[in-house]
């Protein structure tokens, strides 16, 4: 499955991925792959391994177990890495006193690329007015921008961006949504890892959600909201009080809604349809309310979050698993 | 700064990949554009050049009224090279930063990252950081020896030759020494990839294990001191043999291996280490 060129397998393959930093399990037989050409979701709560995946991808870190493949192979193996991969990585990686014209020079000359085409990273970018400043006076969102140009030096035709809009201003994560739409018209596979649902929900094809350095789910988007979502529906009726003592049973449960309508938990839409036609009580209105994808991502990792210091502790296996 | 949704150019470099002159070039674009460079670099040519003037006017203004003893001791390379002290640690302390402050500014995950094999990285700092040196020491020893000898010219018991037997070897090994202080300084700085760590291993290495012999017996001292880095490498320059010194050969050498010995356990550290 080895080829040179032409190589047509997953972009990224983990397998039983698992790093230890001291005591400290970061990442726990982590397997999924990243497929071509679509934008891949890596999502987890603060603290669940994500930037230490990223980095042992790009084989900053070894992995104590398991192993991690970029195009078939080991990042490190690769000729010339920046064409296989471009990665922003969260920590910033900028020697704060070089300008970022110097910086990119520097990395552009490490593979032989030619001067011109740190101009024209600059220019998409648009850092061209500060491009000779040191980048220790960069803005946050400078330096997003210039790591941004870091990773497309190479035209690479898998990107790697580690928390992209994290504290960016809103016309900094504007930006970045708008170049992740780019790279996706473009063609590129594009793994951008977040805590916020929200914003995998704007751009992201598939998604790879870990908790504790574990996955929960490796799906698409829209089977992640169906699996994750609760039984939801709305439902709108002029006899309320009746319907409710008709659909009262264990597990379910009723939250006010507006006046007149109440959000029945813990039934399907057409169970509370039979049971209202059974009673013969008059409905309004019948909705199922799909989760949004935040509610989903945090029903899936509500017991994944990361509570203080880690503390090892037995995890339990989360029963709502999705394979 | 406007939004938009640009498209990547296509990057137009058909077999570029990473070799060893690229990581060369790399590493010397990221070398000459901080600015403790030029700034570390400057100060050490300086003093190099202006520290042996006050030695030089002093013995030539106070020759007359000096002492037999006060005359005997000097020679005209110990006017001519006190520069050495100073410059080995203008070129340590860079020599250091040059690995570290990748590290403290995170520059290393880019560097890394570009170049995952790590190795030619550490050889490529090496290689520039000592031609670098060298370009650099060998000019400001042969300023030292010429302008010192012009000062005392006065003075025909301190004037030598510069083709007299061992003068040339002494003014241009001492810019060898300083080189290979140099390149163990990055070594170093590699080892311990903080930079107060490895300026503190440094000024250990060059200038607390020795006065620390002086404790021992005489005997351990004559049989251990001869050994040390420091001592080894500074007889490259010693005109003449002393008792329990090596020869500037086996001193050389022996230097020479002390930054064999840190390169490798640079390069076995930095391979295994996570960045």
């Amino acid at each position: 499955m080895l080829t040179e060129r032409g190589y047509g397998g997953p972009v990224i393959e983990a397998h039983e991925l698992t790093k230890n930093y001291g005591e400290k399990r970061a990442v726990d037989g982590l397997s999924f792959t990243v497929q071509p050409g679509i934008v891949t979701g890596f999502l987890g709560p603060n603290g669940s391994g994500k930037s230490t995946t990223m980095r042992l991808i790009l084989g900053l870190d070894a992995p104590t177990q398991g192993s991690v493949t970029v195009n078939g192979r080991p990042y490190r193996e690769h000729a010339a890495p920046l064409i296989e991969v471009g990665a922003l990585l969260e920590a910033r990686s900028v020697h704060s006193g070089r300008s970022a014209y110097n910086h990119l020079l520097a990395l552009a000359q490490t593979h032989g690329f030619p001067k011109r085409r740190v101009d024209e990273m600059i220019d998409l970018v648009g850092l061209r007015e500060v491009a000779r400043k040191r980048a220790g006076q960069f803005s946050l969102g400078m330096g997003q921008r210039l790591g941004i140009a870091a990773a497309l030096l190479g035209d690479p035709k898998t990107v790697l961006l580690d928390e992209p809009v994290n504290g960016l201003d809103p016309e900094g994560i504007h930006w970045i949504r708008n170049l992740l739409k780019g790279l996706a018209a473009d063609g590129k596979t594009v793994f951008v890892s977040s805590h916020l649902m929200s914003e995998m929900a704007l751009t992201a094809d598939h998604l790879i959600v870990i908790g504790r350095g574990k996955l929960i789910a490796d799906t698409s988007v829209d089977a992640f909201v169906a699996s994750a979502s609760e039984k939801v529906v709305l439902v709108r009726s002029p006899d309320l009080t009746r319907l409710r003592e008709q659909l009262a049973g264990p597990g379910v449960t009723f939250v006010d809604a507006e006046r007149g309508a109440v959000e029945v938990h813990g039934l399907t839409a057409e169970q509370v349809g039979d049971a209202a036609a059974a009673a013969g009580v008059a409905l309004h209105e019948l909705t199922p309310q799909q989760a949004s994808l935040e509610e989903a991502f945090m029903n899936l990792t509500k017991d994944e979050v990361e509570y203080g210091a880690g503390r090892p502790q037995p995890e339990p296996e989360p029963e709502e698993a999705v394979a | 700064m406007s939004a938009v949704a640009p498209s990547v150019p296509k990057l137009d470099a058909p077999g570029a990949r990473v070799t060893f002159p690229h990581v060369l070039l790399a590493e010397w674009t990221k070398f000459r554009t901080v600015r403790s460079t030029a700034w570390s670099l400057g100060v050490g040519f300086l003093l190099t050049t202006a520290i042996p003037l006050i030695p030089a006017f002093v013995t030539d203004s106070h020759w007359a009224t000096m002492s037999a003893q006060d005359r005997a001791n000097r020679t005209p390379l110990n006017i001519a090279l006190p520069g050495v002290f100073i410059a080995q640690l203008a070129i340590a302390v860079l020599g250091v930063l040059m690995i570290t402050a990748e590290y403290s500014t995170g520059s290393s995950r880019s560097t890394f990252a570009a170049v995952p094999k790590r190795l030619p990285v550490l050889w490529a700092k090496l290689l520039d950081y000592a031609l670098v040196t060298i370009v650099l020491m060998v000019p400001a020893f042969l300023i030292s020896f010429f302008e010192t000898q012009a000062i005392l010219g006065n003075i025909p018991e301190l004037q030598v030759s510069f083709g007299a037997p061992g003068i040339a070897r002494c003014v241009l090994m001492a810019a060898v020494y300083i080189t290979l202080v140099g390149v163990l300084a990055v070594a170093l700085g590699a080892i311990v990839r903080n930079t107060a760590g490895g300026i503190a291993l440094y000024v250990a290495i060059f200038f607390v294990i020795p006065p620390l012999t002086l404790t021992l017996p005489t005997s351990w001292q004559n049989a251990i001191q001869q050994y040390l880095p420091s001592e080894a490498g500074q007889q490259m320059f010693a005109l003449r043999h002393a008792d329990h010194t090596l020869t500037p050969l086996a001193g050389g050498l022996l230097f020479a291996g002390y930054c064999a010995l840190a390169i490798a356990i640079a390069a076995v550290l930095l391979r295994r280490r996570d960045v």
